[in-house]
């Protein structure tokens, strides 16, 4: 009884089978990480003991005990604690970041659009703003509108008074401040109501249009239900609004809203800075729509417009979405250069004033990349799950 | 003659037809179309809404422009000692940039407090680089084959000796503290640009791997890195990276920031190459195979060459956004050349209120040269690439 096949494989050395030299390669490279890690943290034991710096989170829950000038939860640096203070940092991270992708989008829509006009001077400007915007480093640009634009404003006593009481000088930007009487909550379910039945009327609009063959006029409607109804509301209410006016003492100017210089210039650093990126991203969007769409559009009736709206704009936006995701997300962490001009964002208070009075640099260090990385992260996600609605279906 | 007559019996009834067989000369095109003026009616004033845009952007232009001018170049200063000459006076009563600021502390601004005598050893390494970056870059040049090898091996290691100093050849020590300037900035970026490709490329190849291990290794480091902004990487560098080894070895304050820009760098570079790779075709690696070459020689002759030759526009690209970056450094206490600015301009001998516009058109000038000459190569490659794969 013999086998029909040939003979045997040949005898080869273990060391030569892929499958064994893949597990070799690979315990290797574990080994050496857990290597390195293992080195990395003796030492950091050894040296950490020496330097008497305790290790655990326990700091979280000490006093503070230094100020931070701007707050947007209740902050004191008598009784507040670390834990507090990262709250407080993260906030400003995120309120900058939030207004700042706000503005960057608007002008990079603007100017990526501008690129394309037809408009030889508006094409080359909107080209000139780009190119030489995303050539600057960003920290220079920071440094610039801090120092060089908001430090060099007037002193208090010589403010530029702006329209509608406010006030600018070298403090920052001073405006009125809106307090709401107790009036207001009708206002505000105005509101609510009027959103409530700009939503019905979208419904029944499609509906509508999917039995007649017509479309409702929405938009105009939309716009006028949310804009008239709690305004009527308001004035019928009595105007349940205060304004309060910044006032000019000698020293200081008390009332209103204060927005600190800092926070001014690392929004418009940021806004400028990215919407010139944003701007590249919305040009190559809309080139990525081949003419032929436009035209056939056209063809089946559709005015300009609708064309734009319903066949243009959804293809662009399948190109744009995910680097315009991106660039937030460069936004967000490029609002980390705060520390450059002393805007007290997260890794200002968090990453440096913290770590240094406690000199926890692992947990603290540690925290701030797990922020950071839960945003980006969270974002992805956010990302893939509207890619995957609007990928194209294919067979 | 231009017209002539038909007759006889193709027209019929033996009556003179006259039928023109010669093109009547073109009329000019309209005035309003033709030249400068249907130029500008074509581009700037096709519609009412285009000339208006047209004058606001004419006017947004002037707004800029002329003031931009008026400061840089005719209310300048071009000559002074200290700040009397930027300030105020009746003799000069707007004041632009003040250049004489720059005169005055451009060694400052190249060098850092590079010790004054040794600093022909900075001049050095700085011709040295920009040849071998010739020498690299450029297609017609001699040997090429052996111009990698200077500028990833020869150039670092000679720039190491001339720079900090060896007293075995008689080059005092210089301590990388007294280092400054362009100097830093040139340092930064070419150590992030030499060590970010080859380890970009081995993460890049780690996480395209097949074996799970090494693929969660490189995945997890690209993507920490990537996540989080460089200012964090550089603290982490600056404050954990004494922390992670024996006292003794602590490395000094320069090295651990190139240490964290070149890991920052890296993981950006394994995603350019990472992209590359994906653009070589299946069949590359199947052929590759079945001649019978082995991991590395499929990588070192058949894929990586294709791979980087598509990619080369998006290195360059991803090497401008490291310059820009190495301004980072800034904040972690390394003095590159906006921290010199940073000084200089704060130091009484020159504060003026026009010393940091100065100040940072300074920087912008230097950094709008060296990204726009990247810039430029970027194209010319693209260009050139385009032209070869017949695209």
């Amino acid at each position: 009884m013999s086998r029909v096949s040939g003979r045997d494989r040949p005898q080869i050395s273990l060391l030569f089978d892929p499958k064994v030299r893949s597990v070799i390669y690979q315990a290797v490279l574990l080994g050496l990480v857990g290597l390195v890690v293992y080195a990395a943290a003796s030492n950091a034991i050894d040296n950490l003991a020496r330097a008497k710096i305790a290790s655990g989170f326990a700091f979280w829950n000490h006093t503070a005990g230094f100020e931070i000038s701007q707050t947007l939860i209740a902050y004191s640096s008598q009784s507040s604690t670390y834990g507090r203070a990262f709250w407080v940092g993260l906030l400003n991270t995120l309120l900058v970041a939030g207004l700042g992708i706000a503005f960057a989008t608007i002008i990079g829509f603007i100017v990526g659009i501008a690129r394309l006009s037809s408009n030889w001077l508006v094409a080359r400007l909107a080209g000139f703003y780009v190119e030489s915007v995303r050539i600057l480093p960003l920290l220079l640009q920071l440094l610039f509108w801090y120092n060089a634009v908001l430090k060099a404003l007037p002193e208090l006593r010589d403010s530029v008074v702006l329209p509608f009481g406010g006030y600018l000088n070298n403090r920052g930007l001073f405006l009125p401040r809106l307090d709401v009487a107790p009036g207001f909550d009708l206002v505000l379910a105005a509101l609510v109501i009027a959103g409530i039945g700009a939503v019905a009327l979208r419904l029944f609009s499609r509906v509508h249009q999917r039995r007649t063959g017509r479309r409702l006029p929405v938009v105009t409607v939309t716009l006028v239900l949310i804009l008239t109804i709690p305004a009527l509301v308001f004035l019928a209410a009595g105007a349940p609004v205060t304004v309060r006016y910044p006032q000019v003492g000698r020293f200081n100017i008390s009332g209103g809203i204060e927005i600190l210089p800092e926070f001014v210039a690392l929004l418009v650093g940021l806004s400028i800075y990215t919407a010139a990126f944003i701007a590249e991203v919305v040009r190559a969007g809309i080139v990525a729509v081949s003419r032929g769409q436009m035209e056939a559009a056209q063809a089946l009736g559709l005015r300009r417009g609708l064309a734009l709206r319903l066949v243009v704009i959804p293809q662009a936006m399948r190109v744009i979405i995910p680097p315009l995701t991106n660039q937030y997300l460069n936004l967000t962490k490029n609002s980390s250069l705060a520390v450059a001009i002393g805007y007290p964002d997260f890794v200002q208070i968090f990453t440096g004033t913290v770590l240094n009075q406690t000199g926890q640099a692992i947990e603290v260090v540690a925290l701030t990349m797990a922020v950071y990385l839960t945003i980006s992260l969270g974002t992805s996600f956010l990302l893939n799950l509207y890619n995957a609605r609007v990928a194209l279906v294919e067979r | 003659m231009s017209h002539s007559t038909v007759s006889g019996g193709a027209r019929g009834g033996g009556i003179g037809a006259f039928v023109r067989d010669e093109r009547a000369p073109a009329l000019p095109a309209p005035a309003a179309t033709i030249g400068g003026f249907g130029w500008l009616r074509a581009n700037l004033f096709s519609t009412p809404f285009n000339a208006l845009l047209t004058l606001a952007t004419v006017a947004l232009a002037l707004l800029i422009i002329p003031p931009l001018v008026r400061f840089l170049i005719i209310d300048a200063v071009w000559e002074g000692a200290d700040r009397d000459a930027c300030l105020v006076s009746e003799a000069r009563p707007v004041v632009g940039a003040c250049w004489a600021f720059a005169r005055d502390r451009l060694a400052y601004f190249v060098y850092g407090s590079f010790p004054i005598p040794e600093r022909w050893r900075v001049d050095v390494f700085f011709v040295f680089l920009a040849l071998s970056i010739i020498w690299i870059l450029r297609i017609d040049a001699p040997r090429r084959d052996l111009a990698a090898w200077n500028f990833f091996v020869v150039l670092p290691s000679v720039s190491i000796v001339l720079l900090s100093g060896a007293k075995l050849i008689g080059l005092a020590p210089v301590d990388t503290t007294l280092w400054g300037g362009v100097l830093v900035t040139i340092v930064v970026a070419s150590v992030g640009i030499v060590v970010s490709l080859p380890l970009g490329v081995l993460l890049a190849l780690g996480r395209r791997s097949t074996m799970p291990a090494v693929r969660l290794v490189c995945t997890l480091f690209i993507e920490i890195v990537r996540g989080v902004p460089l200012i964090t990487v550089l603290f982490m560098a600056s404050v954990m990276l004494p922390l992670f080894v024996p006292p003794v070895w602590t490395p000094d304050k320069l090295i651990r920031a190139l240490v964290g820009i070149a890991l920052f760098a890296s993981a950006y570079m394994a995603e350019v190459v990472r992209a590359g790779l994906q653009a070589v075709a299946r069949g590359q690696y199947e052929a590759a195979a079945a001649v019978g070459l082995g991991y590395w020689q499929l990588m070192r002759f058949i894929v990586l060459p294709q791979a980087l030759r598509v990619t080369i526009p998006n290195i360059v690209n991803s090497y401008i956004a490291l310059f820009k970056d190495t301004t980072l450094v800034f904040i972690v206490g390394i003095f590159d050349l906006l921290k010199t600015i940073e000084v200089a301009r704060a130091d009484p001998q020159w504060a003026t209120p026009v010393t940091s516009t100065t100040g940072y058109a300074i920087a912008a000038i230097f950094y709008l040269t060296f990204c726009y000459m990247m810039t430029r190569y970027a194209m010319r490659v693209e260009r050139r690439l385009g032209v070869g794969l017949g695209r």
